[in-house]
């Protein structure tokens, strides 16, 4: 059997179409995981236990079930409640959902890694609580979880490749239609695992980057 | 049509040995392969240490689903023959578990000291003594609780199988979703069983985790 | 009434009671030494002082203001009094201007820009650190990094500064650099209460020195009388082991 990569060149529009889907619904789940993750982090603390209990429940049931079932749910059970959202849109609130819970351990390790004393040294210049999260805290603790976090969002990236198993529009998706059209299996995977591999290189060089231009303070290590 | 019923649940746990069979493939094919990668991570020899870093770094960049779709349609199609889905599947997720594990037990050796490397030379070791009775049980211990935590992404990734038609817990909750047009049932119960095994392993990779820590 | 009122304070941490009934005045302007053993109570007392840990029983008052009172504005009140810790606790992804004015320019006493900037230049010049204005914490050594923290302190302009075994951290040679900057804000007229172990400080620079034992008060006086005259045992035991 021979290679033969020149019919894909007809599919290229819709390479790229999948790739600007791919982007967006990373871009989706991170953006929204990491607001439910900083959301769970900080009521993690709680003094009620009964939400304490929630989002412990919430982060355990998310890592101990596979996120393809996460995504199956919420597209199929999700008209049930009377929310009839499209493919894409239901695998984005999905992601979200499972990009969350993994975001609540990162920040709440975040937040643990500042010492007490950093937080008792804003109190005792008289900064309020918030002022004391948002100059005292965050940025230190954004370091420390630096390359989890981003690690994770790398993860997301490949793991959005499962919405194309509720027909959401992505670049898996596309990847399964030209396949349909040209039999052409083992160019078409070849071809879309490069392309995630080139998206995952790209955002691991852009992490670097923000990482040297958004934390330039020196540290003892 | 009929309703979700006892039957459709007990197929569901039948299902579980599959699941069960793709880890224990993925572990027995992938864990000498992870361990012959973080040796060869670790090695002093840059290109068998340039060659790891590459595999290390396709596998970690290109999503499991990718590597599961090549290895079931297009190497088959390419090589002009037939695989079965289980020997295609296990291939992936072999591939998977032996990079994972590799970069995990990789750490794991280079968080022991290297003045213990040392101290064995010192005591006239060969490099493969050091390693088989000083490093490697030390690194065992550090790195037990990310093997444990990876075992459950395994368990959990398994699930991916599915996807061509390999019958495991995933494609059992599919089928019976289809046949009885409860896919709210179907799938929790699918979830329930991938908790039931998972959560477990993850409340024991933290317990190792924090002896781990109070140890050190 | 005194200046720094402390009456009957009583503390305890799950069981232990670390504080039973101490009663300390400070008047403006004194330098008030606590000395003691470890374990003696005397960090948390101090901590006590600007409410960073509750009180179980008395009273804390700070010019009229009583500092365990719901009422109180804790944080109004924490500007008008500085405390330096042992561990400095220097913003570290600040650099030393801006570990200086966040909190004057956040509690909107200073401008941000020209006046902040002028606002850390004056300070800093008290403690003779001008040129590092614009370096980071870990560029800096520990006697630097602890003037920069009284700096910090003074920017916010206190009328009572609190020192928690701010030398107990550093290397020997680099103490002396701060008990000076501290000896000048002595002279200069600030009210001080500090917790240390620098015996010759205390007995040089203290218009008056607490011992502190088992939780109480066990004396307190001028510090030549004092150091002259122990009146209690456990004094003089004190005494003996730090020569």
């Amino acid at each position: 059997m021979t290679l033969n990569f020149n019919q894909l060149w007809r599919y290229q529009d819709d390479f790229l179409h999948g790739i600007q889907m791919t982007l967006t619904l990373t871009l989706i789940a991170t953006v929204a995981g990491m607001l439910i993750g900083l959301l769970g982090a900080l009521l993690s603390n709680n003094r009620l236990p009964a939400v304490r209990l929630l989002i412990r429940s919430y982060v355990e049931v998310i890592r101990n079930t596979p996120a393809l079932i996460q995504i199956f749910l919420i597209f199929f059970v999700l008209p049930y409640a009377g929310l009839r959202l499209p493919p894409f849109e239901a695998a984005a609130v999905a992601l979200s959902i499972y990009m969350g819970a993994y975001s609540v351990e990162i920040f709440r390790s975040g937040l643990a890694s500042i010492p007490r004393s950093q937080i008792e040294a804003g109190q005792c210049l008289g900064l309020t609580r918030f002022q004391v999260f948002r100059h005292v805290i965050l940025l230190p603790a954004l370091r420390n979880i630096y390359p989890s976090l981003t690690s994770q969002i790398i993860l997301i990236l490949l793991g959005s490749s499962l919405a194309s198993q509720v027909s959401a529009e992505e670049l898996f998706h596309t990847a399964a239609f030209v396949e349909s059209r040209t039999y052409r299996s083992f160019e078409v995977y070849a071809v879309v695992c490069a392309i995630y591999f080139v998206m995952v290189l790209s955002l691991r060089l852009i992490f670097a980057g923000a990482e040297r231009i958004a934390f330039r303070w020196p540290t003892r290590r | 049509m009929r309703g979700f019923t006892l039957s459709d649940f007990e197929t569901m746990l039948w299902a579980v040995q599959w699941t069960a069979t793709l880890v224990i493939i993925a572990l027995a094919l992938g864990g000498p392969l992870g361990l012959l990668m973080a040796m060869m991570r670790t090695s002093r020899n840059p290109v068998l240490n340039g060659i790891a870093l590459v595999i290390l770094q396709i596998v970690q960049g290109v999503p499991l689903l990718g590597m599961l779709m090549f290895f079931y349609f297009g190497v088959p199609v390419f090589l002009g023959i037939k695989v079965p889905a289980l020997i295609s599947v296990s291939i992936a997720f072999t591939v998977f578990a032996a990079a994972f594990l590799g970069e995990i037990w990789r750490g794991g050796i280079q968080a022991v000291h290297t003045n213990q490397s040392e101290a064995a030379a010192c005591l006239g070791l060969t490099r493969w003594q050091s390693f088989r009775h000083v490093i490697a049980p030390q690194a065992f211990r550090i790195a037990l609780p990310a093997t444990v935590g990876f075992l459950v992404q395994l368990i959990k990734n398994t699930s991916l199988a599915s996807v061509v038609g390999f019958v495991e817990l995933a494609r059992a909750g599919q089928l019976a979703s289809a046949a009885t047009f409860a896919p709210l049932t179907s799938y929790a119960c699918v979830s329930a069983i991938y908790f039931a095994i998972c959560f477990p392993l993850t409340q024991w990779s933290r317990s190792l985790e924090k002896k781990l820590h109070v140890v050190r | 009434m005194s200046f720094v009122d402390i009456k009957n304070v009583r503390k305890s941490f799950a069981n232990v009671e670390v504080l039973k009934g101490v009663t300390i005045n400070v008047e403006k302007g004194e330098i008030v030494t606590i000395i003691g053993r470890s374990g003696s109570g005397k960090s948390t007392l101090l901590r006590c002082i600007n409410g960073l840990e509750s009180i179980d029983d008395g009273e804390i008052r700070i010019n009229g203001e009583v500092v365990h009172d719901k009422a109180t504005d804790l944080r109004r009140l924490r500007e008008k009094v500085g405390i330096v810790f042992q561990q400095f606790n220097l913003f570290p992804h600040m650099t030393v201007e801006q570990n200086i004015t966040l909190a004057p320019t956040l509690t909107k006493r200073v401008a941000k820009g020209e006046a902040a900037r002028k606002l850390a230049h004056e300070v800093l010049s008290r403690v003779g650190l001008e040129q590092k204005i614009d370096a980071y914490p870990e560029q800096l050594s520990g006697g630097q990094q602890q003037r920069v923290a009284i700096a910090r302190c003074l920017a916010m302009g206190p009328e009572l500064m609190l020192f928690d075994e701010v030398t107990s951290a550093l290397d020997p040679e680099l103490v002396g650099e701060v008990l000076k900057v501290m000896e000048d804000l002595a002279r200069q007229g600030m009210t001080m209460i500090l917790v240390t172990h620098e015996m010759n400080f205390a007995r040089n620079v203290a218009s008056k020195i607490v011992f502190m034992h088992a939780g109480k008060v066990h004396e307190q006086g001028a510090p030549a009388a004092l150091f002259a005259n122990p009146a209690t045992p456990e004094l003089r035991n004190f005494i003996s082991s730090t020569h």
